[in-house]
């Protein structure tokens, strides 16, 4: 048989504990349409039953103020669970029963699941489980999820319910006289015109109208207009009324009655503390050092950049032993196939794109791990409640300051683990904002387009040049977020009331899940979308191929070259042997100059190319020729491509990334480069449009639409910036 | 006792909410963390840069910022 079962609480309950504890690897995730609220399902088979467990969100309450909240009610309403288990935190059990209350009201078969007995226990507190279950008209089960104690119980509890006594009941919470009268005219209104009653109880409905909630007040408007209408200014009158004798809104009143009804139970002995509760907990006691004035703030720099150091340094090492596996796929790809389109496609389009997809997993799985030691230990927020300060004033939230570090705070980091970091923050306005804003940061791609640049035209000063744009970088991004806040994303701050959970100790299953699940989202997720624009990228910068006459032009010119040479030296050449002679030396130097010259061409006459041609007289404002142009338009696919890109571009033939020197040098000496042309460059690198990889990635944590814009406002705003530059720097004459 | 608020209280100090005086989201997500009338609460400290602060309520902490503490009254002993 079949049983459906939802998973409810508070954040910080335990919830993911049991979760996983029930279902262990047999669970799925994924995500609701257009919001970035996870929907995790996971299945277990007990006594014949198979049973589907979702999690739902964590919330505190049921209204429709949050993604989270709203999905929680949604599921419990269209899904309609045989059971939902309600996680109640023994230790917080006061605040706990308060989303209790409201899963009670909705009428839904309520199972609760009374965690961290232990923990509660620990803090002198006895929590009477048979007294609470008979008080409450609620069956209840002790258990301690960390440990998996009780969940024998809890299964056979909750297949009692599902199959027994899976009725929709709502429970009646006296709101007081004034307000339980109103509630009887709105449950008369609502029951007479049959309103809604195919989703909620009337009485609910009653509730939540004179709770103001949107959602349902929307729904109402769409099923009867004239109803929802009429409900909605009885409900005016009566916070009129209430406002004008009481001094307080219904909804007050009604968050008093559900805590007084609490308490009335609470009262009547299902808590007894042992010892005092004013003692300090091991937890306030860590707090003591960990959220201090003065050293709070110094533990905290250097456990971010222990994160930094972690995510970044320790992945090293398997993102090197991918990349050399892609190199040693793309060397036998090279060596099997004979020269031509299918060749060019596999390797660069092809193996670069896969690789440059599972590039970034060691780097997300590393981040994110270190990312749920510090969630998972209640550290973050503690990092949240001593940035908030700061980020507020940016109209970002102390959360972001995680992401911002990630990708690239610490000059090197990566904006594509950084835009997955944002999802530790739950106010949607100051994440966007965030997710916006840290492309910004100098990723580990720009260091050695920045290394280029400086060493090329700052060489004397270049840590304090490398300083200046890590500090700029930072400026730049938190006054960006200022000015998205005032305007694409205005609105008032979210509320920082926020819980500072005890601090607790990871556990080891929980991290591994947590780390599989969000690696293998953007495997999933964004995998297939990078493939294809790198794919994409390759063919504008191969297509169309040179006309033939011009390829057999420089054919001839080899062939002329050869021509004119010794037997001998044509022999040591095509034997492709190492050591040449000197004769053979200067001759493989003349070949290897028009093949530049042939790629440069080739380059040139690419889409690429010519949009970069077409658009030099333009670019000129920022003085960039076509050349840059070619490179710039390469930088979508990475950055670091600038570098190798404007090596074929200025005829280098193969530059790496880490050793440009001679690129450097070619560089300085060009009439089309100065120190001003070099700043107003690097400008438009830091800040132009992310990587393509960036930008599946915000599109996936957001919306296309914001994808496209963070594409198109970043290059105009970094265009701007770097006119400025180049036009102020010239006028001035400091080139 | 006195009347005072929530801002206004020292760190270690403890009262009892006597008003919520918000309405909308902030109110709401006041109030659903316990913060109503009645409630006792004991201030556990405050950030490095004196905002936001941190509360002791129902045996959980929570964290305010400071314009936010401003809608909530509490009585608290004279000294």
């Amino acid at each position: 048989m079949q049983l459906k079962m939802a998973l409810a609480g508070n954040p910080n309950a335990g919830k993911t504990t049991l979760f996983n504890r029930l279902t262990g690897a047999r669970q799925h995730v994924g995500n609701y349409p257009g919001i970035t609220v996870d929907h995790k399902e996971g299945c277990l088979i007990h006594e014949n039953y198979k049973i589907t467990i979702t999690d739902l969100p964590g919330t505190y309450s049921m209204t429709a103020y949050s993604a989270e909240e709203l999905v929680a009610r949604d599921h419990l309403v269209n899904e309609r669970p045989d059971v939902v288990i309600n996680i109640v935190d023994a230790s917080n059990i006061e605040r706990n029963l308060y989303l209790t209350c409201q899963l009670l009201e909705l009428g839904v078969p309520v199972l609760i699941a009374l965690n961290m007995m232990d923990v509660a226990k620990a803090r002198g507190m006895e929590v009477k489980a048979k007294l609470l279950e008979e008080l409450l008209m609620v069956p209840v089960v002790p258990i301690v999820a960390r440990s998996g104690s009780g969940m024998e119980e809890l299964l056979k509890g909750c297949i009692r319910v599902a199959t027994t006594d899976a009725r929709w009941e709502p429970r009646i919470i006296s709101y007081g006289d004034d307000l339980d009268n109103a509630i009887s005219s709105l449950v008369a209104i609502i029951e007479d015109n049959d309103f809604l009653s195919d989703i909620y109880p009337s009485r609910y409905t009653a509730i939540k109208y004179l709770e103001n909630d949107d959602q349902l007040l929307a729904k109402g408007q769409t099923e009867n207009k004239e109803i929802g209408s009429r409900l909605e200014n009885f409900v005016t009158e009566v916070a009129d009324h209430s406002k004008r004798t009481l001094d307080v809104y219904p909804e007050a009143i009604i968050a008093d009655h559900r805590y007084g009804f609490i308490k009335s139970i609470l009262r009547q002995g299902v808590v007894t503390h042992k010892f005092d509760t004013e003692r300090l907990y091991t937890s306030d006691r860590i707090d003591k050092v960990l959220t201090n004035r003065l050293i709070g703030p110094v533990i905290m720099l250097a456990v971010l950049f222990s994160l930094y150091q972690f995510t970044f340094s320790w992945s090293e090492f398997p993102v090197a032993l991918l990349e050399s596996f892609f190199s040693w796929l793309g060397g036998v790809v090279d060596s099997l196939l004979p020269d031509g389109m299918m060749k060019s496609m596999l390797i660069s389009g092809m193996i670069d794109g896969v690789g440059g997809v599972l590039g970034f997993v060691p780097l997300i799985m590393f981040m994110f791990f270190g990312i749920a030691i510090l969630e998972d230990s209640g550290y973050l927020a503690r990092v949240a409640y001593m940035m908030d300060r700061i980020f507020r004033i940016f109209g970002l939230h102390g959360s972001s300051v995680m992401p911002f570090i990630v990708s690239g705070g610490i000059a090197g980091g990566c904006a594509v683990p950084g835009i997955m970091a944002t999802r530790t923050l739950r106010s949607p306005k100051e994440r966007m904002a965030t997710l916006l804003t840290v492309p910004f940061m100098n990723c580990g791609a720009k260091i050695p387009v920045l290394a280029l640049l400086i060493g090329a035209f700052f060489n004397e000063h270049k840590a304090q040049y490398m300083f200046l744009f890590t500090l700029l970088a930072w400026v730049v991004a938190l006054f960006a977020a200022k000015i998205f806040r005032s305007t694409v994303l205005k609105g008032d701050p979210t509320p920082f009331v926020m819980e500072l959970p005890p601090y607790r100790f990871p556990t080891l299953r929980g991290l591994f899940i947590h780390t599989w699940e969000r690696t293998y989202q953007y495997i999933k997720k964004a995998g297939t979308v990078i493939l294809g624009i790198s794919i994409l990228l390759w063919a504008l910068m191969t297509f169309p191929s040179l006309p033939m006459e011009k390829q057999q032009q420089f054919t001839k010119e080899k062939e002329a070259i050869l021509a004119s040479t010794t037997q001998q030296v044509r022999n040591e050449i095509n034997a492709g042997q190492r050591d040449l002679s000197a004769d053979a030396q200067s001759v493989h130097n003349q070949l290897a100059l028009i093949d530049n010259h042939q790629t440069q061409a080739n380059l040139r006459y690419s889409i690429a190319g010519r949009v970069g041609t077409a658009f030099e007289s333009f670019t000129q404002l920022a003085g960039f020729d076509w050349r840059t142009n070619i490179a710039l338009i390469g930088g979508f696919a990475a950055k670091e491509v600038i570098v190798s890109t404007l090596g074929t571009a200025y005829s280098m033939g193969e530059v790496d990334a880490d050793e440009s020197g001679s690129l450097g040098a070619r560089l300085r000496n060009d009439d089309n480069w100065n120190r001003v042309v070099a700043i107003s460059a690097l400008i438009f690198i830091m800040f132009y449009a992310p990587c393509f990889v960036t930008i599946v990635c915000i599109a996936k944590e957001s919306s296309w639409k914001w994808a496209f814009f963070s594409l198109t406002f970043n290059t105009i705003f970094a265009f701007v910036m770097a006119t400025a530059v180049f036009q102020v720097g010239t006028f001035l004459n400091l080139g | 006792m006195a009347a005072i608020n929530l801002r206004k209280m020292a760190k270690k100090q403890s009262g009892t909410i006597i008003s919520v005086k918000v309405g909308g989201e902030l109110g709401r997500r006041i109030r659903e963390m316990g913060l109503v009338p009645g409630t006792e609460i004991t201030i556990q400290g405050r950030a490095p840069l004196n905002d936001p602060v941190a509360l002791r309520v129902l045996g959980g902490t929570l964290t305010l910022r400071n314009n936010e503490a401003d809608y909530i009254t509490v009585e608290v002993d004279d000294h």
